[in-house]
């Protein structure tokens, strides 16, 4: 059998759903066998492959920068999963987006910070003034909330997929999960 | 005198009640489920909320099962798919008006608008969210009242008002622009009303309403020592 082409992306989250994958434990060894995993922060690829089959995406997006990694992982990618909360409805990080990011920033930097107060600008990607959910962007195939989704969903999941029974899939998650 | 029964059909099945119950009252009887939010058995129907809309044989409209009267001969179904449709949009417009962040709300993993969600299989929000700025009122000494998550359902207006008599929360504006308010809009620590009872906190069905101290999770409402409410309409019988 052909394996998965797999890859998953880290936007504007906690890293607690990539926890999530991870604690799959000795599963991952049974999913290996059908999946070839081929960009992630977890392994050692620098640039996104030109196609992937499925691409996992945590976090919610926050900046020009991560919206460019998500329009062009979208255009590579087959089956699009939000993978958690933050890329599902945006959660944390969209708490910010009731005030405006400019009163984040000196809140943050300015208020908070005895020395040498200054809001950091070189070299770093420029925030939207909204953290916003995947979907508001671009296409997203399936959605998994969860804060993070139990590594229990997450093989559901990822198992359903190597099957190919996506279509009828029924996550036993929700929002906060 | 009798009291007048009547017979009608809900999703096929043969089903009778009293003519003065509702369509959502005999559904219930007869273990027929129908979601409901701002519905608490006990205190008076709004009918706001709009999640037990039904079809009835014969109108054009959705009838809301909690303030509709059964009839003779009515045909109603509870779950088609364009019912379940609007509940499902009716559900992602709640998510959407205001700011809820489950992951962090004293009421996550027992809300009844986060189980409604996972019930209904709203695994996203399709309309734009809204991310109002609002306030929260803790100045109560034993409460909060956090507007982010208030789903303007009044179950804390009616409950205050018609079952502890106090009347101290009512809603001002209108719209979009409604407010939960403790008397003529004071801060909830220096209402003269409130008698501390702690009601409208356990019948609010999502995180609005709160015990002071409570973190993620952790406010979990005594859903089950309510009897009161319901030995209460028993009476009015
Ligand atoms: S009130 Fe309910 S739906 Fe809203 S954030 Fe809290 S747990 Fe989630
Ligand atoms: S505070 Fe709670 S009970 Fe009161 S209207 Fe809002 S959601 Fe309903």
């Amino acid at each position: 059998m052909k394996k998965l082409r797999l890859a998953t992306l880290w936007l504007d989250g906690c890293s607690g759903c990539h926890m999530s994958l991870l604690d799959m434990d000795e599963r991952l060894l049974d999913l290996a066998a059908s999946i070839d995993f081929v960009y992630s922060p977890l392994v050692d690829v620098k640039t996104f492959p030109e196609t992937v089959d499925v691409t996992c995406i945590e976090g919610a997006v926050s900046s020009a920068e991560d919206e460019h990694k998500l329009r062009t992982v979208r255009e590579r990618t087959a089956l699009l999963i939000a993978l958690g909360d933050c890329a599902v409805t945006g959660n944390v990080p969209a708490m910010r987006n009731s005030c405006g990011i400019g009163q984040v920033m000196t809140t943050v930097y300015c208020k908070r910070e005895a020395l040498n107060p200054q809001i950091p600008a070189t070299g770093l990607p420029t925030l939207h003034d909204q953290a916003l959910p995947l979907h508001s962007f671009v296409k997203v195939d399936l959605f998994i909330p969860g804060c993070p989704p139990s590594a229990d969903t997450l093989f559901s999941a990822l198992t359903a997929l190597i099957e190919g029974r996506a279509a009828d899939l029924r996550l036993n998650t929700r929002f906060g999960a | 005198m009798t009291a007048q029964i009547i017979t009608l059909t809900i999703n096929g099945l043969q089903v009778s009640g009293l003519a003065s119950e509702t369509i959502l009252q005999v559904a219930r009887e007869n273990n027929l489920p129908i979601p409901t939010l701002c519905f608490l058995e006990g205190l008076s129907t709004q009918g706001s909320c709009r999640l037990c809309m039904v079809e009835v044989a014969g109108s054009p409209k959705p009838q809301p099962a909690c303030v509709t009267l059964i009839q003779e001969g009515m045909e109603i179904s509870t779950h088609t798919e364009q019912l379940l449709h609007y509940r499902r949009k009716i559900i992602e417009l709640l998510f959407s008006e205001r700011n809820h962040v489950c992951a962090v709300c004293v009421s996550n993993g027992h809300c009844e608008l986060q189980d409604l969600a996972r019930e209904h299989g709203v695994d996203h929000i399709d309309f734009p969210y809204r991310y109002p700025a609002m306030t929260v009122d803790a100045s109560h000494s034993r409460f909060v009242l956090d507007h982010n998550r208030c789903i303007l359902c009044t179950r804390c207006v009616r409950v205050c008002g018609e079952i502890e008599g106090a009347h101290t929360w009512d809603v001002k504006n209108r719209g979009i622009r409604s407010l939960i308010v403790a008397d003529f809009d004071t801060p909830w620590g220096s209402s003269t009303t409130c008698t501390g009872c702690g009601k409208c906190v356990h019948v609010c069905p999502t995180g609005a309403l709160s015990e002071k101290g409570k973190s993620v999770a952790e406010m979990l409402k005594k859903r089950p020592s309510l009897p009161y409410l319901v030995a209460n309409r028993t009476l009015e019988h």
